[in-house]
């Protein structure tokens, strides 16, 4: 399959904790498409960070990839070693995270750190190296690139902090990159600046899987979208197709709670209950307890992907194809 | 016209950066609280929204400037004098993490106000003050002697507000309540804090980034750039047609959940925010500012009535 | 496809369920841990804690009853059995002067046990207080705190232990003091930097919001979260006391012969390590399983007072 960079199949991430098996990724399956943005949307604890971190091999103890396939542009990547992972890593898979101050080493200038990461993947001379670094802070939009790469990080403001991360990302060319919640501890000027760039990066022929909380970030970016709850894949659709007609009612609780704030309504539209533990998942649809339209076999077996009218549209829900009264 | 409840006068806040260097976070600010409105301040981060949260509630001392509340200004206050003011002016935080003690149980952080103020006789007394703000809040009443990381994050911020409430405020700043939390759970902290605000008259000033949160919650809005004041005016009026251009911009920035509305890049600002330790001279917007004549580059705006609302800008856009 | 410890957290977890849902029914109301409950707890959780404690109970206990337990006396000499390996007649056999080892390791348990634990507690509180204070307020108060802090650090600390035994004068009151002066600032550095760590914090901030005045926050907010720092600062220092009460024994300042301390006999038997090494290994031992009694003992008070670690 050539028009997937990422390919994931069944995977299931587990912690082993004192407490009892947490399943931060169950059962997961997901595409990135060349070019495209692919995001993935949910609350906090839904394990969509863990599924990015499933992918790039950065699952720590107790934790580990249980069962499951990932597949970078065609190549198993599950079974790789410690060091084949490492020399995959920031070459052809690259990960951006929340905080680009805690990524970035404070006592080590930027520009520097950037040539780093390519230098440890190519072999390129200092000067090349220095060159390159240069070219990539242009294209990220970091305006007066020479000087800026003799800056300490916190001599940057978070919007080019998070820009120099994602100069280091790309230095490599990568095949994918991944972004967790890339701007959520940015202002909102600068997110929307963030947002275009990732947009340029992706027309320019970079596979993007990006993770957020808001939906907003994903709605203004992302042609593919899913949906993920309490670890497993809710619904999966094109971007307007999951905005304009969603199915699972988790994803309509959670639109019409993201858009109830801007109707004008004096009350705002919440889902009753609170997220489940993971330690103790319900046995059927893990959002059975909360959904008003829940039926005995919703609380008996987890339903299936099942396939929505629509091109490419899933769903995991017993009524996904039940037309509303 | 309502009555005013607190008014700050010319506040000006500065703190020391290194040599010879200032942060200017708050910088001649002049503002009225109405008394049982919901005042939105927004701004992007580093404008000085929480420090001018904090000289309000007497939590930090101005430089120079006055607030008043009742007449007094209470910032030249002893500690004493102040104390009765103390409990009518109370603080939310963003972080229910950080803001909770650790090792307290939620009946003694919910009873912490209650036993500075003396409020209770008896012990049990005490205990039943505490589970009627716990009811009032919804958190529980079994979760009495549970400790803060055994809740969730909703759950604590609902912890933080029953802390709020039991002083018995007149004026709860909420700085950025809820943009820890996620959608569904922030709606909830918004519709609780909407509902304690019609049942016990409370005033707020809700400190937020988010404009869509603000848009909802608030009665006027007033937005802020890298310390000081660009628009105060009712909520619609200002939502709709914004005469400040740093209003603009930061309106269409706000990213709608609808693919169909996607941003186009002319609309949107470019640059990033200046330093708060070198300012900008003159309107300090005006380097992002497309609009900026040599005026700006000299001349600081004043914040001016333009027809029911307050604006700083030479040159406001046209309503 | 599962490890065997996964496996087993994988079975444990279904069974702890089939219990829960079972008693789901029972009201949940939770009560306040009194001190009883939270020992009861410790108990429970920490049986190495509960050891400990009851190591150091027999240690005090022995020390107590030590005329009780041994026939001999702790002083008097029997030159014709001097250096005598361990017999049933003397346990942990006798010393260069012939006297009972473990006559002397029971009376020793008195000194030893005193000397680490009072002056520990004496510039613990001493230490954290200043240490707070300095934190809290500032300004010329921490200044001044501080700069005595650091000139008690700069002197080499056995010789600082030693001016001030001169000054003050034998007696093991004063090794107490002196123990407790040399300790103190340590303790007031690391209390100190917690406390402005602290003091920046939300939740400190939220009780000046309250009106909470700064001596209440002290022990309400700083000092109950410096506590994991001071049980482990304390087990450092028991043994650290111990050690240095020997050394200034052995300089002649301290306590002086025919009394026994633990510290005083390893180091009078040190010259006779190969011919007789019972002599400074008994004590050895001694001061070990003590010290290892408080470690464990301290690990477990910290767990137990720590909120995470409750369910």
């Amino acid at each position: 399959m050539a028009d997937n960079t990422l390919e994931i199949r069944n995977l299931n991430t587990s912690f082993f904790t004192q407490h009892g098996e947490v399943r931060a990724v169950n059962d997961v399956s997901l595409d990135v498409r060349r070019a495209q943005i692919t995001g993935i949307v949910g609350e906090s604890g839904c394990g969509k960070s863990m599924t990015a971190r499933s992918v790039m091999g950065l699952v720590r103890y107790p934790g580990r990839i249980v069962s499951g396939r990932i597949r970078l542009d065609g190549k198993e990547i599950t079974g790789l070693s410690k060091k084949e992972m490492c020399s995959l890593r920031g070459n052809e898979l690259s990960m951006i995270f929340q905080e680009p101050m805690s990524s970035l080493n404070p006592v080590m200038k930027v520009g520097k750190q950037v040539e780093e990461t390519l230098r440890i993947h190519q072999h390129v001379t200092k000067e090349e190296a220095a060159r390159r670094t240069e070219e990539i802070f242009r294209e990220v939009g970091i305006s007066d690139a020479r000087s800026r790469m003799a800056c300490y990080p916190h001599q940057l403001s978070g919007g080019l902090r998070q820009r120099v991360m994602i100069a280091m990302a790309m230095i490599c060319k990568p095949k994918l990159l991944i972004a967790d919640e890339p701007t959520t501890a940015l202002d909102v000027t600068v997110e929307a600046q963030i947002l275009s760039l990732m947009k340029r990066l992706c027309e320019g022929g970079t596979s993007i899987l990006l993770i957020s909380h808001n939906l907003g970030v994903i709605a203004q970016v992302c042609d593919y979208v899913y949906v993920m709850y309490a670890g497993r894949i809710v619904e999966q659709a094109d971007t307007c197709t999951l905005f304009d007609h969603p199915v699972h009612p988790y994803t309509r609780a959670l639109l019409g709670a993201a858009s109830s704030l801007r109707s004008g309504a004096a009350r705002l539209e919440t889902i009753p209950g609170g997220v489940p533990n993971l330690l103790h998942l319900p046995s059927g649809c893990s959002f059975s307890p909360r959904c008003e339209k829940c039926a005995r076999q919703c609380q008996n077996e987890v339903p299936q992907m099942l396939p929505v009218s629509g091109e490419g549209h899933l769903a995991r829900c017993y009524f996904a194809n039940v037309p509303e009264e | 016209m309502r009555e005013v409840l607190l008014e700050a006068r010319n506040l000006t806040k500065e703190f020391p950066a290194g040599r010879k260097k200032k942060v200017h976070a708050v910088t001649n600010v002049t503002i009225q609280i109405l008394r049982g409105e919901t005042l939105g301040l927004v701004g992007e981060s580093g404008c000085g929204k929480s420090t001018l949260g904090r000289l309000l509630i007497g939590l930090l001392k101005p430089d120079s400037g006055q607030v008043l509340a009742g007449g007094e200004d209470v910032t030249r206050m002893s500690d004493r004098q102040f104390g009765k003011y103390r409990r009518q002016l109370q603080l939310i935080f963003q972080d229910p993490y950080s803001s909770l003690d650790p090792r307290m149980n939620v009946r003694e952080i919910i009873a912490e106000p209650l036993r500075t103020w003396n409020v209770c006789r008896t012990k049990e007394e005490l205990t039943d003050k505490v589970l009627e703000l716990m009811e009032a809040v919804g958190v529980p009443g079994e979760y009495l002697y549970r400790y803060p990381h055994q809740f969730s994050g909703g759950q604590r911020q609902r912890i933080g507000i029953a802390r709020a409430l039991a002083a018995d405020p007149e004026l709860i700043v909420c700085d950025e309540p809820v943009s820890a939390l996620d959608v569904p759970v922030q709606n909830q902290i918004l519709n609780l804090l909407s509902e304690l605000q019609e049942s016990r008259g409370l005033t707020y000033l809700f400190i937020s980034h988010d404009l869509s949160v603000v848009r909802h919650i608030s009665d006027r809005v007033c937005v802020m750039f890298l310390g000081m004041i660009c628009e105060v005016g009712e909520k619609e009026e200002v939502y709709q047609s914004p005469m400040h251009p740093y209003t603009r911009f930061l309106l269409n920035a706000i990213l709608l959940p609808d693919p169909h509305h996607r941003h186009e890049e002319e609309h949107l600002l470019t640059g990033e925010i200046p330093s708060a330790v070198n300012v900008p001279s003159g309107c300090r917007f005006h380097t992002r500012c497309p609009y900026a004549a040599k005026r700006c580059l000299s001349e600081v705006p004043q914040l001016k009535d333009a027809g029911g609302r307050l604006v700083a800008c030479h040159y406001p856009l046209k309503p | 496809m599962l490890s065997n410890r996964e496996r087993k957290i994988v079975e444990r977890f279904e069974k702890s369920r089939k219990i829960q849902s079972a008693g789901s029914l029972r009201s949940q109301i939770g009560e306040e841990e009194t001190f009883f409950t939270m020992m009861r707890r410790m108990a429970r959780e920490n049986k190495l804690a509960v050891f400990s404690a009851i190591v150091i109970l027999l240690i005090i206990l022995a020390a107590i009853l030590a005329p009780v337990l041994t026939p001999y006396s702790y002083s008097d000499m029997d030159l014709m059995n001097r250096l005598s390996p361990p017999s049933s007649a003397h346990l942990f056999g006798t010393d260069e002067a012939g006297r009972d080892i473990l006559t002397r390791l029971l009376y020793g348990a008195r000194v030893s046990l005193l000397t680490g634990v009072v002056p520990t507690i004496m510039s613990m509180l001493l230490g954290a207080l200043l240490g707070v204070v300095s934190g809290i307020y500032g300004g010329w108060l921490d200044d001044l705190i501080m700069r005595l802090a650091d000139i008690t650090l700069a002197f080499p600390s056995m010789l600082l232990a030693m001016v001030i035994m001169y000054m003050l004068g034998d007696g093991l009151i004063n090794v107490f003091l002196t123990l407790a002066l040399v300790n103190w600032a340590s303790v007031a550095r690391i209390v100190r930097a917690q406390t402005l760590q602290l003091k920046k914090t939300e939740f400190v901030e939220a009780a000046r919001v309250i009106g909470v005045r700064r001596g209440k926050m002290i022990f309400r907010h700083i000092l109950p979260n410096c506590l994991p720092t001071l049980i482990v600062l304390f087990t450092l220092n028991v043994p650290a006391a111990i050690l240095t009460e020997s050394s200034l024994s052995f300089l002649g300042l301290g306590l002086q012969p025919p009394s026994a301390s633990w510290g005083l006999m390893v180091n009078s038997g040190r010259q006779y390590l190969y011919a007789a090494p019972w002599l400074s290994l008994a004590p050895g031992i001694a001061i070990m399983v003590s010290v290892l009694a408080f470690n464990f003992l301290g690990d477990g008070l910290r767990d137990v007072l720590d909120p995470y670690q409750k369910k």
